[in-house]
């Protein structure tokens, strides 16, 4: 038998079926490998060990009698971003630490709906903003991965750093993360594992903690792409209380990827050789479009002419609308309040005492580009930038199918790092903002290690709502690349 | 007509603009499935969209835009078929978003006008800018303990439409019958119950002083006036004001008031003091309102007649004059009570009736025409006995009065009281005798020529048959004698 | 882009009080260097000629659904005020807002 906690969603899928293993062992082997790697990895904020069994006992049962969807028994974590009922969820942050909402995210509803059973709630950035699960109120998540010879401890990458982690740790079979410049595809390569970012309003946004309205938009991590298009599947969907989620069929995934790549053609987007770029990343790029032309696709050079404006674009963006979507955690309906004489002093103090330093300093650039006189200079022209980077993908996509780009910059990098300067932060994001400005899905699959034997991602980014073809290419990337290694701290290590 | 106030340094103009909040007439809010009904315990009525908890997001209510799209065809506006939602960022303890969505760069609708009706009888054309929807926000409550707002959230999110106008208004009286007339068509549509008590509709007043032909000077906006009457008052006051600021040697400064009725002054809102700095962004989580020609047009072929086509109505079909036609429309209740009256009969004395016995007996009983002791039926039944001669237009005020009192129908108030008019010449001509014979001196000077006293005959011939006698009948029989 | 115009403490704190978060006198010469430096390095998109484009709010490709008129929602008092950190009885309290 297959290590338990060596599963993928796929086989335990098969293995629950054939009563090999009863959800409540599989529920239960991954309780305790939390209780064993929490110490040292801080993937959670909660832990529900309570409902994770009873969620467990209820898929046996249904499984037991021939019923059970196509989740029953899959033990998850979930982005400590998707409202869960009765659940606390913190967002990360201060300011929500006590907030326990009374309703269910819809992502959230449809994996219970298919029978997933939620193990906890996991860390994040303060409200989905960093790139490295450093900014949480609740301290940062580690990365599994060590360099070779090193004990240091690595970010997981951010903002879905916890649900990253606790995925390529095997103290959960996958895990619903959000993606609003990067936060699910540059984590999923900082800690060797699969992360895709849906279309935008491919997943619905109901009861998704916000950070930026117009780019937020959950999706899957898991430990092969196949696993991913099976999470993805539960997870997709029109919401009608979503009013900018898509009414588009949701089609199998799992069987998209198996397609295979022949006749595909990938196009391999100039700008994206950024100065500075590790060598071994870009070797690492042109063996993955080695691997496309050996499967059968063509590889084309194309070009995006104005996407290394993203980020700068992203930079207003984003936190404009932060700026608007925070301005609800006030102390007076839910959450963290310092009380005061005064309702602006109430205001003032509770929110400089419920929100981290990004937070805070994300919510003043917003607040600023969006006042007076300066509206026209950063968030009109932002918004004119965007339209530009959108069209290029929308020319792009006219002569090929996909892009292939490395996912992140860098492999993943010492908790700590990269803190003096926001700037340099934020330029984690350079190579996945671009897609999350354009709506487009994207998709990082875990395909080399560096020097240091961290892994690195390949990142394929497709059309609007061909979220299939994007598959197809990261399943043909994962069959090729092979990547078997894992991360030092995990459960075996333990054992 | 023109409104002039006259200070020490010559007379002023008064430039007046009003934006008025109606909220729409629906079941569920804009934006949540929550009731948007009025009056129901604290907190009970609120989704967690209104209450702008974490991941809540807002889906638009279709009704709550066609209502906007039927108030913008009853102002002959142009409706934009494209329009947009913003957010307007400020924080404040009853705006639990932290926002509000509001229309304000693409309002749903554009430029319209609204005719108004003034005592004068003349009528003035009064631009309307836009109307766009918004939230509306909950209510704070002040006065509930000596240290806290208490915060209700019933009608967090209830939809709204804010109706500008341009700086069209020059009196009180024009501000007074435009805020009538406005509220006379919402209630047509069916769109706003344009109950301002109830604060279903509430008016901004922007005032302004001028000298005659002079650009607009600044303006000071009146926050949430809640009457008419006091809209009227608010103006007269702050105007006073501001002609004596300008007066004085200073400058009125832009800034929100608010009106206080019973000192009849306007006084600067302390708490929005804070320049505001809205920072209006498209709200992400709505796209574009994008709505059908089609779908507009469906809803224009579903309206009821407007009071401005009803007035063209009654004035060619009855026969009316331009004010009695605008009074009659006012209310939709009134204008179908006269309907009921004028059919089949003399639509000018149906008219003539109403607004003149028919609603002082109204006024006197305190009540209006939804409670009134006397239908349209039964008042045609007082205008048919007039019409056929059984009684006549002095006896018909008194029957008028008892059905008012008794609510009694007329024909049986007639024969009870035998008021029934007099026809029978012999009766005439035998009292025409009697006042002759009691009035020697008087008949004298008549025939010495004193023609006036014709009348004094008639006078007394109706007193000797207590008011029954036919007018016509009784001239005749004068005129033979005499 | 209203470029080169260095923020001052002034602006710091006037953003920071529409924002409603209250900031020390440190935090807010640290902010004015912070934001200073995102606020330039967001300059270099006054190298992209953006004529005759229409400004992008959402990469959404459809327009509004709409709901139907109908009560769905409400009547839910308690777990509407069950996380709030202050109420007395069925209100949501603040310090008192003089008007």
């Amino acid at each position: 038998m297959t290590d338990t906690l060596d599963f993928t969603i796929a086989g335990a899928r098969n293995a629950l079926r054939a009563k090999t293993i009863s959800a409540r062992e599989l529920t239960e082997a991954h309780l305790a490998a939390i209780e064993a790697l929490e110490p040292s990895l801080n993937a959670f904020i909660t832990v529900t060990p309570e409902t994770a069994l009873a969620a467990a006992d209820a898929a046996d049962g249904a499984l037991a009698r021939g019923e059970g969807g196509p989740l029953a028994g899959i033990p998850l974590a979930i982005k400590d971003l998707f409202c869960t009922n009765g659940i606390r969820t913190t967002a990360g942050s201060r300011i929500l630490e006590p907030f326990v909402p009374p309703y269910e995210s819809t992502v959230t509803r449809q994996l219970l709906r298919d029978g997933a059973v939620f193990l906890g709630k996991a860390n994040l950035d303060e409200f989905a903003m960093g790139s490295s699960t450093t900014t949480s109120a609740f301290g940062p998540t580690i990365n599994p991965w060590q360099r070779q010879g090193s004990n240091t401890q690595l970010v997981p990458g951010g903002s879905s750093g916890g649900s990253a982690a606790a995925v390529a740790s095997g103290m959960a079979l996958g895990s619903t993360g959000t993606d609003t410049g990067g936060s699910i595809r540059q984590p999923a390569s900082f800690c060797g594992i699969v992360g895709m970012k849906p279309t935008y309003g491919r997943c619905s946004r109901f009861g998704v903690v916000a950070f930026a309205s117009s780019l937020d938009q959950p999706g899957p991590f898991a430990r092969t792409v196949e696993d991913a298009a099976i999470l993805l599947g539960s997870m997709a969907g029109h919401d009608p209380r979503d009013s900018t989620s898509m009414d588009w069929p949701v089609p199998d995934y799992a069987a998209a990827c198996r397609r295979g790549v022949k006749g595909l053609r990938i196009g391999v987007p100039r700008e994206y050789h950024a100065d500075g770029m590790p060598a071994e990343i870009e070797r690492l790029w042109q063996q993955g479009l080695d691997w496309l032309r050996d499967a059968g696709a063509e590889i084309v050079d194309v070009s995006l002419p104005h996407t290394k404006y993203g980020l700068a674009t992203y930079y207003i963006v984003a936190p404009a609308e932060c700026s608007s979507n925070l301005a609800r955690y006030d102390g007076v309906r839910f959450g963290l309040r310092v009380p005061a004489q005064d309702l602006t002093d109430l205001y003032e103090e509770t929110r400089a005492a419920g929100f981290g330093a990004e937070v805070r300093r994300r919510i003043l650039i917003g607040t600023y580009v969006l006042s007076a006189g300066y509206y026209d200079a950063y968030y009109l022209k932002a918004q004119k930038v965007r339209a530009l980077i959108l069209k290029d993908f929308t020319d792009v996509f006219g002569q090929v199918d996909a892009l292939l780009t490395p996912t992140a910059p860098s492999a993943a990098f010492g908790v700590g790092e990269n803190m003096d300067d926001p700037v340099k932060m934020y330029l984690n994001d350079v190579f996945t903002v671009p897609a999350s400005i354009a709506g487009v899905p994207g998709i990082s699959v875990p395909a080399g290690l560096d020097g240091d034997g961290l892994p690195l991602g390949l990142q394929v980014i497709g059309k609007h709502f061909d979220e299939e073809t994007v598959f197809a290419v990261g399943q043909a990337l994962e069959s090729a690349a092979g990547f078997s290694a894992k991360p030092q701290i995990r459960v075996g290590s333990l054992r | 007509m023109s409104y002039i106030i006259e200070g020490a340094t010559g007379p002023w103009e008064l430039v007046i603009g009003l934006e008025v909040h109606a909220q729409i007439i629906s079941r569920a809010k804009l934006f949540s499935g929550a009731s948007a009904e009025y009056g129901a315990p604290p907190n009970s009525q609120v989704s967690f969209v209104d209450a702008g908890f974490p991941g809540m997001l807002p889906v638009i209510n279709a009704e709550c835009v066609a209502q906007a799209v039927r108030t913008g065809l009853g102002l002959n506006a142009q409706i934009n078929l494209v329009s947009r939602f913003d957010r307007k960022n400020y924080f404040y303890a009853d705006l639990p978003q932290g926002y509000q969505i509001s229309q304000f760069a693409h309002p749903i609708v554009g430029k319209g006008e609204i005719e108004i009706l003034l005592e004068s009888g003349e009528t003035r054309q009064i631009g309307v800018t836009r109307l766009h929807l918004e939230q509306d926000a909950g209510k704070s409550l002040h006065d509930q303990d000596p240290a806290l707002s208490f915060i209700d959230l019933n009608r967090a999110g209830v939809a709204l439409m804010e109706i500008v106008s341009e700086p069209d208004m020059r009196t009180p009286e024009e501000a007074g019958a435009y805020l009538r007339k406005l509220r006379t068509i919402m209630r047509y549509l069916g769109t706003c119950d344009g109950n301002m008590e109830e604060g279903s509709m509430r008016a901004d007043v922007n005032v302004s002083v001028r000298k005659a032909d002079e650009e607009f000077r600044t303006r000071c906006e009146i926050k949430n006036v809640n009457s008419v009457r006091f809209v009227m008052q608010a103006i007269e006051a702050e105007a006073r004001r501001q002609v004596a600021v300008w007066e004085s040697g200073e400058a009125v400064q832009q800034e929100t008031r608010l009106y206080d009725p019973a000192r009849s002054e306007t006084r600067s809102m302390r708490s929005k003091e804070d320049a505001h700095d809205y920072r209006y962004f498209p709200d992400p989580d709505l796209l574009p309102l994008v709505i059908e020609q089609a779908w507009v047009d469906g809803l224009a072929s579903g309206l009821p007649e407007l009071p401005d086509a009803k007035k063209a109505r009654f004035m060619s079909r009855y026969g009316l004059p331009a004010y009695d036609a605008g009074v009659l429309i006012m209310e939709q209740a009134t204008a179908d009570f006269y309907e009921v009256l004028a059919e089949g009969r003399d639509g000018k004395i149906a008219a003539n009736w109403m607004l003149g016995d028919f609603f002082a007996g109204l006024n006197r009983l305190g009540r209006g025409i939804g409670d009134s002791p006397v239908s349209a039926a039964a008042l045609g039944g007082l205008l048919d006995l007039l019409a056929d001669a059984t009684i006549n237009g002095r006896i018909a005020k008194d029957v008028l009065e008892a059905m008012m009192e008794t609510g009694e129908p007329a024909a049986a108030i007639v024969e009870s009281r035998g008021l029934r008019q007099v026809t029978d010449t012999g009766a005439i001509d035998a009292a025409v005798e009697k006042v002759l014979a009691a009035n020697p001196d008087k008949l004298a000077e008549y025939k010495s020529g004193k023609q006036k006293l014709f009348g004094f005959f008639v006078g007394q011939v109706m007193k000797a048959m207590a008011g029954k006698g036919n007018p016509a009948l009784v001239n005749d029989a004068l005129k033979r004698r005499l | 882009m209203a470029s080169a115009a260095p923020l001052d403490d002034a602006v710091v704190r006037r953003i920071a009080r529409l924002a409603r978060i209250r900031l020390g006198d440190e935090e807010v010469s640290r902010l004015r260097g912070e934001l200073g430096a995102i606020l330039g390095w967001i300059e270099q998109l006054n190298e992209v000629d953006v004529s005759g484009v229409d400004p992008l709010a959402s990469v959404g490709q459809a327009t509004l659904a709409m709901r139907a008129d109908v009560v769905t929602d409400g009547d839910q008092t308690e777990a509407v005020l069950a996380n709030a950190p202050a109420r007395a009885g069925t209100f949501y309290t603040v310090p008192k807002v003089v008007e």
